[in-house]
């Protein structure tokens, strides 16, 4: 019976959060409907989001282009490696290590971060200020970081994309010894329209999880500091997971359509 | 002090859990008023305080601020009627991003969609530094370089900074030292008679509530059980009152 139970609890708490979500999501679109936007802040969330998770994104797509090109050429040795290379590297990372990759770095680097920021302004009482001052918490604070999100996520991918198959081109020239020329028409020959856009639509997708739900957790925060580490787990853990859900979902509604 | 209800609480209650935080709260302040609520930690003073903000959502119960019955109101329209009242919280509730001057004129410069001038709202925030007894050149520091009295001052300004028309008080003077307590009562009683504002102001501080209050209210599970001037509070006979001024444990109030 307690098993009954508990999974009757669970089902009841995941129908809340998701409404809760919704809501949430539908405030935030409500709000960038009416003036004032506080462009400024859009900016410099631009700044924060985009310019300073440039090192650890392009980094992380380096070194995954890299390692790429040496799996490859160790599975398909001998069977001519030096097309399926750079073919495969293209294709995957365009269309899923870029997104994927750039995805869970910033949703550890920001959402982490406007989640800790939210929850501490939700403990130390300056969000019921704002409300008291007249300004709609979502709209100044929630709203920027979104939009911000949404248009620094693809700026990010399409670097993320570029490092990544470099690194592929580093490690297929420099170390396997491919001809340069050869690997980088065979790149163009195998990067797609559909392939680029699906990436990217990807990133704008993950960029809106990643500020949503680092935003809702940490106005979500109760219980002082622990309240606000809680929180901050939650929102990367979160956001982690439906990255992942939404890539798939993507990926197939993709491919349906052509 | 004049005749106008400025705040009108009725039969207010609110629980969370199976807890009776608010059990049928009444309050009247009347316009130019300064009301104190006093009353042990936990008895539901601040919930009340939030309460009359909308910041919390009673369960039953109507609560009318300047003539306008606030529990029926959307977040935005709540935000609106904000404008008219504002707030010193008891952690101060600066923004710690942005400097003392920002935090002072946020409340204007946000307003009406109103452009305006750097220079207009800079000489503002220095005038209300001033106000409050701080050095102007504070204007570029940030919150955290300040001192829990400093901040105090700092909080108090922009609580006044838009003029509202009633300011709530949430435990003013906890946590400063007695000179503090004192300076910070006194600047309460100055800034609010310049703007002639209401004030109502929830504190367990029996000495500045004395100070401050034209009316004080002993609040006790969830509801206001005696309201009297300073005076009275200290001649009262009630048993409640006796206790709360003597600091005893035991009487008729019990603290769980």
């Amino acid at each position: 019976m307690w098993f009954v139970n508990l999974i009757g609890r669970i089902a009841i708490n995941i129908y809340d959060n998701i409404v809760d979500v919704l809501c949430f999501t539908g405030n935030f679109v409500l709000s960038i409907f009416s003036f004032p936007l506080y462009f400024s802040k859009i900016k410099k969330e631009i700044i924060s989001i985009g310019f300073y998770s440039l090192p650890i994104v392009a980094f992380t797509s380096l070194f995954a282009g890299m390692v790429l090109a040496l799996q490859i050429y160790s599975g398909f040795n001998g069977m001519s490696a030096e097309t399926a290379v750079p073919a495969i590297i293209v294709v995957a990372i365009v269309r899923e290590l870029g997104p994927v990759f750039a995805g869970l770095m910033v949703a550890g680097r920001i959402g982490a971060s406007i989640c800790a920021e939210i929850g501490t302004m939700k403990v130390s009482e300056q969000i019921d200020a704002l409300k008291i001052l007249g300004i709609n918490p979502i709209k100044y604070l929630v709203a920027p970081k979104v939009i911000a999100s949404m248009i620094a996520m693809p700026l990010l991918v399409i670097i993320a994309n570029i490092v990544g198959i470099f690194g592929g081109f580093l490690v297929g020239v420099g170390k396997l010894g491919f001809n340069p020329v050869n690997h980088i028409s065979t790149t163009f020959d195998f990067l797609e329209f559909n392939g680029i856009m699906l990436g990217l639509t990807k990133a704008f997708v993950f960029g809106i999880i990643i500020s949503i739900i680092g935003s809702y957790q940490g106005i979500k925060t109760t219980n002082g500091a622990e309240g606000v580490g809680r929180a901050t787990t939650n929102a990367v853990v979160l956001s982690s997971i439906l990255i992942l859900i939404f890539n798939y979902i993507l990926t197939e509604l993709f491919f349906i359509n052509g | 002090m004049e005749n106008k209800v400025v705040i009108e609480v009725n039969n207010v209650c609110k629980s969370f859990g199976d807890k009776k935080v608010l059990d049928h709260f009444n309050l009247r302040v009347h316009k130019g008023e300064s009301f104190v609520i006093l009353g042990t930690s936990g008895c539901g003073k601040s919930v009340a305080l939030k309460t009359m903000l909308g910041l919390i959502k009673c369960d039953s119960g109507s609560v009318r601020i300047l003539d306008s019955e606030i529990t029926a109101m959307s977040e935005k329209e709540l935000l609106k009627h904000n404008l008219n009242c504002s707030m010193l919280f008891q952690s101060n509730a600066l923004f710690d991003s942005m400097t003392v001057g920002e935090n002072i004129v946020f409340g204007i410069k946000n307003r009406k969609h109103k452009k305006f001038d750097d220079k207009y709202l800079e000489n503002i925030a220095k005038e209300l530094l001033k106000a409050v007894g701080l050095q102007p050149d504070n204007i570029s520091k940030y919150p955290s370089e300040l001192s829990g009295g400093m901040q105090k001052r700092v909080a108090l300004a922009r609580a006044i900074a838009t003029k509202p028309e009633i300011i709530f008080f949430d435990e003013p003077t906890t946590g400063l030292d007695p000179i503090m307590t004192d300076i910070i009562s006194e600047l309460i009683i100055k800034c609010v008679k310049a703007i002639g504002a209401s004030a109502i102001t929830i504190t367990h501080d029996i000495g500045s509530a004395v100070k401050i209050a034209d009316r004080i209210g002993l609040m006790y599970k969830g509801n206001i059980i005696w309201v009297g001037t300073g005076d009275e509070l200290k001649k009262s006979d009630n048993p409640y009152v006796k206790q709360f001024l003597n600091g005893k444990s035991e009487g008729p109030i019990k603290v769980i």
